[in-house]
C-alpha cells in the first residue's frame, strides 16, 4: 500500500521510537499535521517555535534520546534558528523538521519561502533538504544516527509541501550507510596507556569534566577514576553534574565565572586530564595563561576539537566513557597528599555574603534552593547573573540536573527546556530560574505548561533589568549605564495568575524560607518572584584578556 | 604557506555551498578551488589550495572531515604529484605583436584557440609558476581577460585516493 510523503515521515518518526514532537504548524507543514493527527506521537503545541526547539532540547538532554520539533516554511522555520544553534553549541540532539514550498517555485520567493538549509548548515550536525518523497524513510533513519551518534548535535530536514504529499511505497532501512560518516568511538590503546602513566607520574593533576561526560553518560567511570587516582575534578559550566559536588574531590566549576579554587588549583596544575570538554574561551580565559605548567591530555569523541583552542600532549579521540574505563583500569592508587591538603585548603567554603540586612541575596537564595531540594530536582536556568549564581550555589550531584545554554547563552532558553525536562522525567521536580530579562523573552510558554498540566517552577530573580549586562558596562564601560534598566515591568505575580499559575512575591529576607517551601511543596506550576537589587554582581569574574587565576572577587 | 588538498565528496547538490561556507565561517582563505565528478559518478572531487600555517590545515581537515557529505581527504604533496591548471587568457595583438605572441605561445606549448583581428584566446596547461611565467610574459601585450580552471592535482605511481571498503 502506498502512503504519502508526510505519512512516511511520521512513520519513521514512530519506528525512531519517537513519542513526543514539540511544535507549531502552518501551510507548508499542513500535511504533516495531518498523518500526525492519526498517529500516537504526542505533539506538543508550544507558544513559538523557538520555543519547541528549546523544548525538544530539554527533552533530549534528560530523556537520553533525539528530540524533535517541527515549524512550517519562512518565518516558521526561522523562528526555529536560535533553538538550532543553541543546541548546536551544546551538542544536544535534536531533530528539526520544517516545511518547505514545493520543489517547482523553489527559488521564486515565493509566499513563507526561505533557504532554511542554508540558513542552518553553519549550525546544524547535517541538513536535509527532500527533493524525493522516497528518500524520506532513509532521511530520517540517518538523521537521528548523525544527531545521536558521534559529537551529538541537530540535524534539520527540510520537506517541501509536494514531495509530503507524493505517494510512495514505504520501506524502513535497518541500517544506515553513510561513507563520509564514521565517529570514532575506541580511543587508541597507545595513547590510554600513554595517559595513564602521565596520570601516575603526575604530581598535580586536575581532570577538567566537560558537557562531554554527561552526553555520553560517563559520570561514574569518571568518579572511578578520579577516585582510584586522586585526582581532583573541576567542572566547565555544560559539565556540572557531571561528578558530585559534594565529593572530596570536587573543585566545582571552573572559568570565567567559576569558583576561585577550581581556577587556582587548575593553574597549579601539572596534568590537565580534559574529558569531553573543548576548552572554550569563558572556561579558559586567556588560553597562554592557562595551567601554564601543565602537560593536556585530551579526551574527546570531535577531532576537530583536539589542538582547536589548547595546545595538547596526549589527544585521545573516542567515545570518552570507554576511554576513561580503561584508563582507570591502569591507573595506580596514589595517595598524593601534599596535592590533595593544598586541594583543601583553598578550597573555601563558599558561602554567600551574609550581612545582617533585611534584603535578599540571590546566592542565599540559590544555597536555601539547594539545601532544600538536597540536589534533588532538575534545575534550568536562563542566561545572565542568576545563571551564573546557580552555577555557584547550587550543590549538583547528579548527571543532566543542570540544563542550561552554555555555548549560545541564549536567553529565554530555560522555560521552554523545563517543559521538554518535565515531559521527559514527570516525576522529577523541575525549576526554571531565570531574571526577568530572560524570562520575558519566552514567558508565554507559561501556557503551554499549564495546558499540559505540567507541573513547572519558576524561581523568578526579578532586578528590574539586565544584571549581567549592566556587571559588564560597570567594567568594560566605565558604569556607563546603557539599556539595561527596565523602567516598566509587568507585575510577574498577576501575570502568572492570569495563565492560571500561582505567583508569590518575597522582598525580605524573613519570608524566604517559608516561600521556598511553599514553592517546592507545589504540585502545580508555580512563580516565586524574588526582588533583587541590580548592584549585585557575580564574583569571581575573569576579564577579558586576563588568565582565570587572575580574578575579581576571586 | 599554500597546501593542497584533494577532498572527495558525495556528488549531491548543496555540497560546494557547504564547503564553501565553511571555510567562509571559519576563517580560512581558500586560494583555490577546482571541483568536477570522478571515475565513480556519485563522487566528486574537490582539489582545494588552502593559505595558512599547519594548525589551519590541520582546522581545515578536520573541519570539512566533520562534513558528512565528506567522505575524504588527502594532502597532496607537491614532491608526489602532479598538478595543473588550465588557463585562458585573451591578449590584445596588433599585426606587429602577433607573431612575437604566437611564438611566446609555441615556447610554453600553449594552443591558440581563437583569433580575431584585435585579440587572441590562448590555452595553457601547466602547473602555477608556469601558468605565472606566461602570464608575466604576455602582460606587455595588454591582457583583456584571464580565467583559470584552479589547480587540480594528482599523485604520482600507483598511488591513490580511494574511498575505504565497508569492512
Ligand atoms: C537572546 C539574548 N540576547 C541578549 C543576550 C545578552 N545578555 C546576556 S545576559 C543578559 C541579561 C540577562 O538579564 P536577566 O535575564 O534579567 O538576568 P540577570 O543577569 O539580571 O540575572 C543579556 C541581555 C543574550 N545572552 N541572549
Amino acid at each position: 500500500m502506498k502512503i504519502s510523503g508526510a505519512e512516511a515521515l511520521v512513520k519513521s518518526l514512530e519506528l525512531e521510537n519517537t513519542e513526543i514532537v514539540f511544535g507549531y504548524p502552518g501551510g507548508a507543514i499542513l500535511s504533516v499535521y495531518d498523518s500526525l493527527y492519526k498517529s500516537k506521537i504526542k505533539h506538543i503545541l508550544t507558544r513559538s517555535e523557538q520555543a519547541a526547539a528549546h523544548a525538544a532540547s530539554g527533552y533530549a538532554r534528560v530523556s537520553g534520546k533525539a528530540g524533535v520539533c517541527i515549524a512550517t516554511s519562512g518565518p516558521g522555520a526561522t523562528n526555529l534558528v536560535t533553538g538550532i544553534a543553541t543546541a548546536y553549541m551544546d551538542s544536544i540532539p535534536i531533530v528539526a523538521i520544517t516545511g518547505q514550498v514545493s520543489t517547482d517555485v523553489i527559488g521564486r520567493d515565493v509566499f513563507q519561502e526561505v533557504d532554511i538549509t542554508g540558513a542552518t548548515a553553519p549550525f546544524t550536525k547535517h541538513n536535509y533538504l527532500v527533493k524525493d518523497a522516497d528518500d524520506i524513510p532513509r532521511i530520517v533513519k540517518e538523521a537521528f544516527y548523525i544527531a545521536k551518534t558521534g559529537r551529538p548535535g541537530p540535524v534539520l530536514i527540510d520537506l517541501p509541501k509536494d514531495i509530503a504529499s507524493k505517494k510512495i511505497d514505504f520501506n524502513y532501512p535497518e541500517q544506515v550507510v553513510l561513507r563520509g560518516y564514521k565517529p570514532t568511538t575506541q580511543g587508541h590503546p597507545l595513547q590510554i596507556c600513554r595517559a595513564a602513566k602521565a596520570i601516575n607520574e603526575a604530581k598535580r593533576p586536575i581532570i577538567c569534566a566537560g558537557g562531554g561526560i554527561n552526553l555520553a553518560g560517563a559520570d561514574k567511570e569518571l568518579l572511578e577514576l578520579a577516585q582510584k587516582a586522586n585526582i581532583p575534578v573541576t567542572t566547565t559550566l555544560m559539565g556540572i553534574g557531571a561528578f558530585p559536588e559534594n565529593h572530596p574531590l570536587s573543585l566545582g566549576m571552573l572559568g570565567m565565572h567559576g569558583l576561585a579554587s577550581a581556577n587556582k588549583a587548575v593553574t597549579q596544575s601539572d596534568l590537565i586530564i580534559a574529558t569531553g570538554a573543548r576548552f572554550s574561551d569563558r572556561t579558559t580565559g586567556e588560553v597562554s595563561g592557562f595551567a601554564p605548567d601543565a602537560k593536556v591530555i585530551h579526551i574527546d569523541i570531535d577531532p576537530a576539537e583536539i589542538g582547536k583552542n589548547m595546545r595538547t600532549d596526549i589527544p585521545i579521540v573516542g567515545d570518552v566513557k570507554g576511554i576513561l574505563r580503561d584508563i582507570a583500569e591502569k591507573v595506580k592508587h596514589n595517595e598524593r597528599t601534599q596535592w590533595i591538603e593544598y586541594i583543601s585548603s583553598i578550597k573555601e567554603q563558599i558561602n554567600s555574603p551574609i550581612d545582617d540586612s533585611k534584603d535578599l541575596y540571590p546566592q542565599e537564595i540559590i544555597k536555601m534552593l539547594s539545601d532544600k531540594t538536597s540536589g534533588n530536582a532538575i534545575i534550568t536556568t536562563e542566561v545572565g547573573c542568576h545563571q551564573m549564581w546557580t552555577a555557584q550555589f547550587y550543590e549538583f550531584t547528579h548527571p543532566h540536573t543542570f540544563i542550561s545554554s552554555g555555548g549560545l547563552g541564549t536567553m529565554g532558553y530555560g522555560l521552554p527546556a523545563a517543559i521538554g525536562v518535565k515531559l521527559a522525567k514527570p516525576g522529577e521536580t523541575v525549576i526554571n530560574i531565570c531574571g526577568d530579562g530572560s524570562f520575558q523573552m519566552n514567558l508565554p510558554e507559561m501556557a503551554t505548561a499549564v495546558e499540559n498540566g505540567l507541573c513547572v517552577k519558576i524561581l523568578l530573580f526579578n532586578n528590574k533589568g539586565l544584571g549581567l549586562v549592566r556587571q559588564l558596562q560597570e567594567f568594560y564601560c566605565k558604569g556607563r549605564y546603557n539599556q539595561v534598566n527596565f523602567e516598566f515591568v509587568p507585575n510577574f505575580v498577576k501575570l502568572a495568575e492570569s495563565y492560571g499559575i500561582k505567583g508569590m512575591r518575597v522582598k525580605h529576607r524573613d519570608e524566604l524560607s517559608k516561600a521556598i517551601d511553599q514553592f517546592l511543596l507545589s504540585k502545580e506550576s508555580f512563580l516565586l518572584e524574588c526582588e533583587l537589587d541590580i548592584h549585585e554582581n557575580v564574583y569571581p569574574m575573569v576579564l577579558n584578556g586576563s588568565p582565570i587565576d587572575e580574578m575579581i572577587g576571586g | 604557506m599554500k597546501t593542497t588538498l584533494s577532498v572527495l565528496v558525495e556528488n549531491h547538490p548543496g555540497v560546494l555551498s557547504r564547503v564553501a561556507g565553511l571555510f567562509s565561517r571559519r576563517g580560512f582563505n581558500i586560494d583555490s578551488l577546482a571541483v568536477g565528478t570522478t571515475e565513480i559518478p556519485d563522487i566528486s572531487r574537490m582539489t582545494i589550495v588552502v593559505e595558512g600555517d599547519e594548525y589551519i590545515v590541520e582546522q581545515v581537515k578536520k573541519q570539512l572531515n566533520k562534513l558528512v557529505d565528506v567522505i575524504k581527504i588527502s594532502k597532496i604533496n607537491p614532491e608526489e604529484s602532479v598538478s595543473r591548471e588550465l588557463v585562458l587568457i585573451k591578449v590584445d595583438t596588433s599585426p606587429e605583436t602577433r607573431s612575437e605572441i604566437i611564438h611566446i605561445a609555441e615556447i610554453f606549448r600553449a594552443n591558440i584557440v581563437d583569433v580575431s583581428r584585435k585579440s587572441m584566446i590562448i590555452e595553457l596547461t601547466g602547473d602555477k609558476n608556469k601558468v605565472a611565467a606566461f602570464e608575466e610574459l604576455l602582460k606587455p601585450f595588454g591582457i583583456k581577460e584571464l580565467v583559470r580552471t584552479g589547480i587540480i592535482a594528482v599523485n604520482r605511481g600507483t598511488n591513490t585516493i580511494k574511498i575505504e571498503e565497508e569492512d
